[in-house]
């Protein structure tokens, strides 16, 4: 049986990283096979190689035991290789037929549409393959596992016969993704080929036949799924010559920083999107925050920021801040380390400088009563650079052109020298190399030993598992458990995250 | 050494593209004249000839205060990411009421004057805020709200001047301000370097006040709290969100600081030379004021050069007539090229520019991906 | 933030159901009714206000309202391509200006039906202009159609003065008189010119267009979300200069309209803002055919009801009131009712009521704008029904999302 995909010492460079460093790798038809590995091992650039989205520096790929040359996603469709994205690619105000058919058209002759002939079409796909959707609906009104159906249809509609899903299961609730997995193995059963990334590894041994793990742009191996436990996997991806975000010592003092009491945020249709959350975290203390993402989480950090509205009292230093603004409970010492630096975090266009002051721009070292103080605040920009390790060649240039570790650094930075007493940091590892990485989380444990409290909200495991003092589970909106992490393993999280321990253990 | 030479080259850049832009509309026009049958050097050496005079140089600064002072009303807006298209409608509109206001007292000079602009500026404020307020509260797309608007307070005026007509036999036409509420003019101020101007041309004491207001808008932004939120705003406004600005108060104070300002393109004319508002005031300067905005690349240096351009453009063109070069339009067809080949330039620059940037930065820092650095 | 309709865009139970509330959701039922609907409207009004006026809906006012609104369609149309590929056109009103001329000077030099073509090139031309800047060059859409806005008129006034100042009658700011496009004799509505049926056939043809061919979809997807176009091999770039071209085409079709079946000459300055206009009725009609032409109608209805009869104008006060009294009913009825959407056009309802007693007239340029403040109330009270594309406005640049 020829290999469906093949793989061979696949190299891609970008500016200042080796996303890919001889990759090899191969997959045999009519298997679902997971690709693993930490954020930033290199998968998603492995995925967008194999989809004809960029071309890689070296090496050599094949399909159907055929050797090919992708210039762009057409020739991979043309191919039978169809790729479902994590942020789906559908048009919300289309029908889900004119999301399926889009740029592959069933014709009546002169450009006329033939919808009758194309809802036949899907409809026989969606029986074929148990997904259940119908054609006639708007996708605004969709669920995400319904949207997701629909990706995998319109891949399916042109043909496809090797299926791409990137991280498939971040965006969905568990009865989503047994659905989805019941989806996968139907699909598998009509000879559909089916490449899976993922690093939640209950998940990967759960649906994968085999499983390939990579680690900073290299092939570590291939092991089937039958024969191999989390444990090895999750060695095989972190090694052992790479640093592991451990805290070591306890710094935890006795006294409270921040209290949150009572939270909650209402939802469309009487829900609450956060729902009554207390937490408490004291100086020297890392409260991490884990749970499946759009468990509220971003809602939360939103909240304590003052960004949203929310009921429930939000307590700095003994004083109720819950009815402040953003600007008086960052001054007051809230540092805030966003989620997505490009959105929440950075003016991409605006010299270094001026994003070193992000945040801070009404207090000293950066302004003097109503008046912008520049060579304090270009001094302190320096302070940053210098002190954090900003990698750039002056505080002029924008924002944009920092890699995604410098950009965190500097973001970092800025917070830390301003000394907040409590800091809330979002994903504060996401989109960054293993490097940058590591001395992110150096900078967090300094923190924490000069006696900072901090909010950690994490997707990655073993950051919070390695980071925390305390770890607090959120699962739609609540906080139903508090773990402590020097004795969870992040397959327990797991299951407390989606809900399973729930019905059977009890928080610890 | 690299950095101080890349910026030199930036800035270069920066100012390669308007010069451009400027060089382009000239051939353009000249393609242009020559298919009519004009001799564009003709056409041009007329122009020069005409606008080098003291006279019209008069005639093209007086031209240019207005339009200075409309690009700084617009490019406020734009800082924040505003169009604020209304521009055109909030300073005929606070064009007509000021001239009424002032016809109808009687203070004594600087006073009389100061009433007529605090006027000016509030109507202009108080039209701009309506779109700003629909914004916040509703949503609503300042761009149509402001086209909308636009429209109904030009007909408004219309109104008020047709009723004026209909009802009293008069010209379309307010009365006159008072001799106190004129603003005098400041020949004087060219006299010390010249001889004196002469055919009765008055260059605007309202000078003064375009450059106060461009002085104020350059200060506000770059060197207050204020003016850096409202640019952060601008820049990236959820992360300007995050860092404590009040996105909906900024696009009110952004909206309603640009009517304001607005309020005052009409005064320069209609107190240093018209007196009155009627059918000869000049109205399209709002749309203008976007064209200079963008030319001037909303720096108020820029637009200082800018408003120039397009003032003695006006000027001059006159003599194209006189002279049977060419019909003067065509400075109307240079304008809407400069406009355009100074846009698509600026893109391209900027494109080229942020590419460039990011190379640099990639180049400059030697990065393997296990370094590992941060000792704090 | 995004408020979803999800009341009224409820899921269809089983697909062969017909119900009232489902057919209500279909366009081709609602328009119509619509449109019926109107008309019913205004023969109560007139006959509220003046038992014997025979001028809101007599036959040749719904002639006049018929023809004043073609310009008015067709740059509402033309908005509506523009935007449904993704790219904001405010430069109607200068591509409709051009439209003026070239229809203008095609019509002096080769008769109405070759000048009409050339005039709806001329308008091309403008939109190429800004396909050019917006979608190859990535300015931003506004300010492009800002400089075609201020170029136009000077192009077509230097035009003018070098062909037309020529002709006898003929100056640097008008054109000699040009014959019109030739008519048919209709019932009620008295003779209709063959450019008005062609214009009012182009709702239903644009609407297949956009929602029945491959080009209308992918023209669509390059508006909606430009991304999932791209990444199925669709040439966003292609079908945004598409959208823009016939977008300025049908403004000039507009203008060279206005030159030869409206005024029978061309004059400097006559488009008088219908380019804006047109995109107040894009918006009215919520992005679609159907509801553009009753925009169309509706404001082309004021725009014609001006000329002949003031007394009309000030019946028309009355209508202004019906629609605000429709919006706040209905918004009563709505389940996120606020005191705001409900009192304010009740209150506005009232004043005009009050304003109608006191006064036997109304200024005539009120509704002139009558389009413009309609827009409004539309874009604050209906915000969230109204559906624009959702990546109009935004430069999209392949490879950078």
């Amino acid at each position: 049986m020829t290999a469906a995909v093949e793989l061979q010492g696949i190299t891609k460079r970008f500016p200042g990283v080796v996303a890919n460093d001889g990759v090899t790798f191969s997959v045999e038809s009519g298997e679902i096979h997971a690709l693993c590995g930490e954020n930033g091992a290199g998968k998603s650039t492995l995925m967008k190689i194999l989809y004809g989205m960029q071309p890689p520096d070296e090496g050599t790929m094949s399909v159907d035991g055929r050797p090919v040359h992708l210039r762009s996603p057409k020739d991979a469709i043309a191919l039978g290789i169809g790729m479902v994205h994590q942020h789906f690619m559908l048009a919300d105000n289309f029908t889900v037929l004119e999301n399926i058919i889009l740029g592959s058209e069933p014709s009546k002759g002169a450009g006329v549409l033939d919808l009758t002939a194309a809802r036949a079409r899907v409809e026989e796909l969606s029986r074929a393959y148990g997904l259940d959707i119908h054609p006639d609906q708007v996708v605004e009104d969709l669920e995400v596992g319904e949207r997701q159906r629909v990706e995998i249809i319109k891949v399916l509609f042109r043909g496809a016969r090797i299926l791409i899903l990137d991280e498939p299961t971040a965006v969905l609730v568990p009865d989503e993704v047994d659905e989805l997995f019941r989806n996968l193995r139907e699909l598998k059963a009509n000879g559909v080929t089916v490449i899976f990334i993922d690093h939640k590894l209950d998940e990967v041994l759960e649906i994968s036949d085999r499983i390939t793990v990579l680690r900073a742009g290299r092939t570590v191996g291939t092991r089937d799924a039958g024969s191999v436990t989390a444990a090895e996997l999750a060695e095989m991806m972190v090694g052992s010559e790479l640093p592991s975000p451990a805290t070591g010592e306890t710094t935890v003092t006795d006294s409270v920083a921040f209290a949150v009491r009572g939270l909650t945020i209402a939802g469309d249709g009487g829900r609450a999107i956060v729902d009554s959350i207390d937490m408490t975290v004291r100086r020297g203390e890392v409260v991490g925050v884990a749970g499946v993402e759009g468990n509220g989480q971003a809602e939360l950090i939103e909240a304590l920021l003052g960004l949203r509205h929310a009921q429930g009292t939000i307590e700095l230093d003994g004083t109720d801040i819950s009815h402040w603004s953003v600007r008086r409970r960052r001054n007051a010492g809230l540092g805030y380390i966003p989620e997505d630096r490009h959105r929440r975090g950075l003016m991409l266009d605006a010299p270094l400088w001026e994003n070193a002051m992000l945040g801070h721009q009404a207090r000293s070292p950066n302004a003097r009563g109503i008046w912008i103080d520049r060579a304090g605040a270009r001094g302190r920009t320096e302070e940053i650079v210098e002190r954090y390790d900003v990698r750039t060649p002056n505080i002029d240039v924008t924002a944009r052109a920092l890699s995604g570790g410098n950009q965190q650094k500097l973001i970092i930075g800025r917070e830390m020298l301003a000394e907040p007493k409590v800091l809330i940091a979002a994903h504060p590892t996401r989109g960054i190399d293993v490097g940058a990485q590591a001395s992110v989380w150096n900078l967090l444990r300094q923190a924490r030993r000069d006696g900072l409290a901090v909010v950690l909200v994490s997707a990655d495991l073993d950051e919070l598992i390695g980071l925390s003092d305390t770890l607090v589970v959120m699962l739609r909106g609540r906080l139903v458990a508090t773990l402590d992490p020097a004795r969870v393993t992040p397959r327990e999280l797991g299951s407390w995250m989606t809900g399973a321990a729930l019905d059977t253990g009890d928080a610890a | 050494m690299t950095a101080a030479r890349r910026s030199r080259s930036e800035l270069l850049l920066g100012f390669a593209a308007p010069v451009a832009a400027v060089l382009i509309a000239l051939v353009v026009a000249s393609i242009v004249l020559m298919i009519s049958g004009s001799n564009p050097l003709d056409a041009w050496a007329s122009m020069w000839e005409f606008g080098t005079r003291l006279e019209t140089s008069v005639d093209a600064i007086n031209r240019a205060v207005p339009l200075y002072i409309a690009g700084i009303a617009v490019a406020l807006g734009f800082r924040m990411n505003l169009f604020n298209i209304g521009v055109e409608g909030q300073y005929i509109l606070a064009a007509l009421v000021a001239t009424e206001v002032g016809t109808k007292i009687d203070l004594p000079g600087p006073l009389h004057v100061a009433v007529i602009v605090l006027v000016a500026m509030s109507v202009g404020a108080a039209w701009a805020a309506v779109p700003a307020i629909l914004k916040v509260t509703r949503g609503v797309n300042e761009v149509i709200a402001t086209i909308m608007l636009n429209a109904i307070g030009v007909s408004f005026v219309a109104a008020e001047l047709l009723g004026r007509w209909d009802s009293a036999g008069q010209d379309t036409r307010t009365a006159d301000i008072g001799e106190s509420g004129h603003v005098p003019g400041i020949n004087w101020l060219l006299e010390i370097f010249t001889r004196d101007v002469g055919k009765g041309r008055e260059l605007y004491g309202f000078l003064f006040v375009a450059i106060a207001v461009g002085i104020g808008y350059h200060v506000l932004l770059t060197r207050t709290v204020f003016g850096y939120d409202l640019r952060a705003s601008g820049a990236n406004p959820s992360a300007a969100e995050a860092s404590g600005v009040p996105s909906k108060r900024m696009i009110l104070a952004a909206m309603i600081g640009s009517g304001a300002i607005a309020g005052l393109i009409g005064l320069p004319d209609i107190l240093g030379e018209l007196y009155h508002y009627g059918g000869d005031f000049s109205q399209g300067l709002g749309f203008l004021g976007i064209a200079v905005a963008l030319l001037g690349r909303n720096h108020p240096g820029g637009i200082v050069a800018a408003a120039l351009i397009f003032g003695y453009l006006d000027a001059s063109s006159p003599i194209l007539e006189v002279e049977g070069d060419a019909p003067r339009e065509i400075v109307t067809i240079m304008k809407g090229v400069i406009i355009f080949a100074a846009v698509v330039a600026y893109a391209v620059t900027e494109r080229s520019r942020r590419r460039r940037q990011v190379a640099a930065a990639a180049d400059a820092v030697p990065t393997t991906s296990t370094e590992i650095g941060a000792n704090p | 933030m995004s408020e979803r309709g999800l009341t009224d865009a409820a899921l269809p139970g089983s697909p062969g159901r017909v119900d009232l509330a489902h057919l209500w959701k279909q366009r081709w039922f609602r328009w119509p009714v619509f449109a019926l609907g109107g008309m019913i409207v205004l023969q109560l009004v007139e006959w509220i206000a003046d038992p014997e006026s025979e001028e809101l809906l007599s036959g040749g006012q719904a002639g006049a309202m018929l023809r004043w609104s073609v310009p008015l369609l067709l740059a509402g149309l033309g908005g509506m391509f523009a935007e449904r590929a993704g790219i904001v056109n405010i430069g109607l009103e200068g591509m409709m200006v051009l439209g003026t001329w070239f229809g203008a000077w095609g019509s002096v030099k080769y008769g109405p039906v070759i000048g009409t073509a050339i005039g709806l090139l001329g308008g091309a031309l403008g939109g190429l202009l800004h396909a050019i800047a917006t979608v190859s060059f990535g300015v931003n859409h506004i300010i492009s159609a800002v400089a075609i806005n201020i170029m136009a008129p000077g192009v077509t006034r230097f035009l003018a003065d070098e062909i037309f100042s020529g002709y006898a009658g003929g100056s640097i700011s008008q054109s000699p008189r040009v014959a019109s496009f030739g008519s048919v004799e209709l019932p009620v509505l008295d003779r209709v010119s063959w450019l008005t049926i062609i214009a009012f056939a182009f709702v239903p043809l644009a609407w297949y267009v956009l929602w029945r061919t491959r080009f209308g979809l992918r023209l669509r997807a390059a508006g909606e979300h430009p991304s999932a176009g791209d990444s199925l091999g669709v040439n966003v770039y292609r079908y945004q200069y598409a959208g823009v071209v016939i977008s300025g085409a049908l403004a000039g079709l507009a203008g060279s309209f206005i030159v030869t079946e409206l005024t029978g000459i061309y004059r400097e300055g006559q488009t008088n803002g219908r380019g804006f206009i047109g995109l107040a009725t894009m918006i009215f009609g919520n992005w679609r055919p159907g509801g553009t032409a009753l925009g169309a109608l509706l404001f082309g209805y004021a725009d014609g009801l001006q000329l002949r009869d003031r007394d009309g104008v000030h019946a028309l006060l009355l209508v202004g009131v019906v629609v605000l009294a429709v919006l706040a009913l209905r918004r009563a009825l709505s389940p996120k009712r606020t005191v705001v959407e409900v009192g304010l056009p009740a209150v506005i309802a009232t004043l005009i009521v009050v304003w109608y007693l006191l006064r036997d007239t109304v200024p005539p340029t009120f509704n002139q704008v009558t389009p413009h403040i309609l827009t409004l109330v539309v874009l604050v009270f209906s915000a969230g029904r109204l559906r624009p594309p959702k990546g109009a406005g935004q430069i999209w640049r392949k490879g950078e999302h």
